[in-house]
């Protein structure tokens, strides 16, 4: 019994600790007084004055943009370079395997740094492109390293199977590869997407001056002071992937126990 | 079967690296044959099935198809089709669309697919299995499915990747049977793969028996097993013993020491030849009835037969028979002179692989 309180008590304190930071945010936003200190009452005020802001609502608007197209060119390249890597013979494959992860243990203010230093090089002119095409880069490891699992797992058979049915390549492709590995595919491209909504360090290096994204809206922002609708932007966005998540995981339990039977 | 050449492979060679897989094959299969590549794995009978189907090209060397060369020609654009060893259903497909899959690439109507499907599930009875997924049949069910799957379109050759070998033995017996019914009903050809020996001798017209990329002896299941060209097929091919001998003249050899009477000619005088005696045709009489005398070392109950090892003139012979004589017994041996079968030494284990030509 008394085992059993302090398994709740335990737990009960690690989830305070990871979500206490949240609710205090969660709570503010509602808050009526512009002080941090002190409750003035309940209050939808921060975020009418959240959706009438213009420069927050177009920086959301990229960003989202942004995430969507990254993540979806990062998957088409990424899923077309785990089919080309798992092609390969043993050590090639190794080595390029490792040569895709490196990026992602780099530090982001190492990839952005250089990201901006090509771009200046190329004389490309830094905005909502070279933005775009800096998250596609950051993204492709991560859908390669979702998508080949699934590649390895795959009969190598099927394809060949396909072919021998009369299928064209691409055909087989679509047909037969693309419905087995789809799951991998699908994590690989919610994995840019939120790694791309997250990105603060890169975006800002490559950004120039002309656009913002949510995390350099906010950071600018924050330097002039922190206002209430940012606290109401934040609960939203914390809403947002909560919901989101909820759904993934609803959907994984169902085709779980559709297995099971 | 016909005298038709349906498939001829001119002067195959395949090495991956540096390991020659295939070395100047030649091989044509008739039409309306059912042909087995038998050998142990590494022996490149799957690299030839997978050469004629299109998996694999060959570094030299040329596949004709009923008299066109279809060497370069893509696996999709091949009037073959195959059966994978592991089956290589689409798992997210129903039965029903994994069977109509090559009929809607050739754009069929739904009537006759409809058709079609109904026609192969009863083929390989599995009737009413439309819309079953496949994870949820069995292993010999799935191997059914690929094989229904293969033969609705209507093939002029089936080949097959060692379809039984992850079936238990009860279930690969019985689908022996009912691939010999599919191929008569069909009447197509079928290019059979297998490590074993009996499925390609319960079902095969013609067995190609390999080993490291040549081929070793063509021939019926009773050819080869009869009559096997050198010690490797008779090792091969079901148990028997291989005894280095001389022949010292047209039918009569020295085996060990004794001169047995068989009834081979033409192997010259006092050269030395592979000897292979069947266990089952030795036969074990009193002692001093047989040709040679030995005494019985090891006995075992097989079902069907026991199978001892009569130790005489310094080796030990296997001997099938249904009738026990208990170990530490004195024997005779007697061998009947039709049962021996003398092969060619090889000199050296290049010249075994290389001599053997179709």
């Amino acid at each position: 019994m008394v085992k059993k309180i302090t398994e709740r008590f335990y737990v009960g304190l690690i989830l305070f600790f990871l979500y206490a930071p949240i609710i205090i945010l969660i709570v503010l936003s509602f808050n009526s007084s512009k002080s941090r200190a002190r409750w003035g009452g309940f209050t939808l005020h921060w975020y009418k004055e959240l959706f009438k802001n213009e420069s927050i609502m177009n920086a959301l608007y990229t960003t989202l943009i942004i995430a969507f197209l990254s993540a979806l060119l990062a998957t088409i390249i990424g899923t077309a370079a785990a089919i080309a890597i798992n092609g390969m013979k043993k050590t090639p494959r190794t080595i390029m395997v490792a040569i895709t992860n490196i990026p992602m243990l780099n530090a982001d203010i190492v990839t952005g740094i250089s990201l901006m230093l090509l771009f200046i090089a190329m004389r490309f002119t830094l905005g909502f492109s070279s933005v775009l095409i800096s998250h596609i880069t950051f993204n492709i490891p991560y859908v390669i390293l979702s998508v080949m699992p699934k590649l390895r797992q795959l009969n190598a058979h099927t394809y060949e199977a396909a072919l021998d049915l009369g299928a064209s390549p691409i055909y087989a492709f679509f047909k037969v590869i693309l419905p087995d590995i789809f799951p991998g595919v699908l994590t690989g491209f919610f994995l840019g997407f939120t790694m791309s909504l997250d990105d603060f360090v890169i975006t800002y290096f490559t950004k120039g001056p002309e656009i913002n994204t949510i995390s350099t809206k906010i950071y600018s922002e924050v330097r002039k002071g922190i206002k209430p609708e940012i606290y109401a932007l934040s609960t939203l966005m914390f809403i947002s992937v909560l919901l989101l998540l909820i759904i993934i995981n609803r959907k994984n339990a169902d085709k779980q126990t559709v297995k099971k039977k | 079967m016909t005298d038709n050449k349906l498939i001829n492979l001119l002067n195959i060679t395949k090495s991956y690296g540096e390991n020659v897989v295939l070395d100047e094959l030649n091989l044509y299969i008739r039409e309306n044959e059912f042909l087995t590549l038998l050998g142990p794995s590494g022996c490149g009978k799957t690299t030839t099935l997978r050469i004629i189907g299109g998996f694999e090209s060959p570094d030299k060397g040329q596949v004709i198809f009923e008299g066109k060369d279809i060497t370069n020609t893509a696996p999709n654009e091949r009037q073959l089709n195959t059966v994978f060893q592991k089956y290589a259903l689409f798992n997210h497909m129903t039965i029903a669309e994994n069977i109509a899959f090559g009929l809607k690439i050739k754009k069929k109507t739904k009537a006759y697919i409809n058709d079609k499907i109904k026609y192969a599930l009863k083929l390989v009875n599995l009737d009413g299995f439309e819309n079953r997924m496949p994870d949820s049949l069995s292993g010999g069910q799935q191997q059914r499915i690929a094989i229904a799957r293969a033969i609705v379109n209507e093939p002029k050759v089936l080949l097959l990747d060692e379809p039984l070998g992850a079936l238990d033995l009860k279930l690969r017996q019985d689908m022996q049977y009912e691939l010999i019914r599919l191929k008569n009903e069909l009447g197509i050809t079928f290019i059979y793969v297998t490590h074993d020996q009996e499925e390609a001798l319960t079902m095969s017209d013609t067995i190609v028996v390999m080993n490291q990329g040549y081929i070793q002896q063509i021939g019926s299941p009773e050819d080869i097993y009869n009559e096997p060209q050198n010690a490797f097929v008779a090792d091969f091919i079901g148990e028997s013993n291989i005894l280095p001998s001389i022949m010292v003249e047209d039918k009569l050899v020295n085996i060990l020491g004794t001169n047995f009477i068989c009834v081979d000619t033409g192997f010259g005088q006092n050269k030395p030849v592979d000897v292979v005696i069947r266990p089952e045709d030795i036969d074990l009489v009193k002692p001093e009835e047989g040709i040679i005398k030995g005494v019985v070392t090891s006995l075992l109950f097989k079902g069907v037969h026991y199978e001892m090892e009569v130790n005489a003139c310094g080796h030990d012979w296997l001997v099938h028979s249904t009738d026990l004589v208990p170990v530490g017994n004195e024997v005779g041996i007697w061998v009947d002179p039709f049962d021996i079968q003398i092969m060619n030494k090889p000199e050296s284990e290049d010249e075994e692989a290389a001599e053997l030509e179709i």
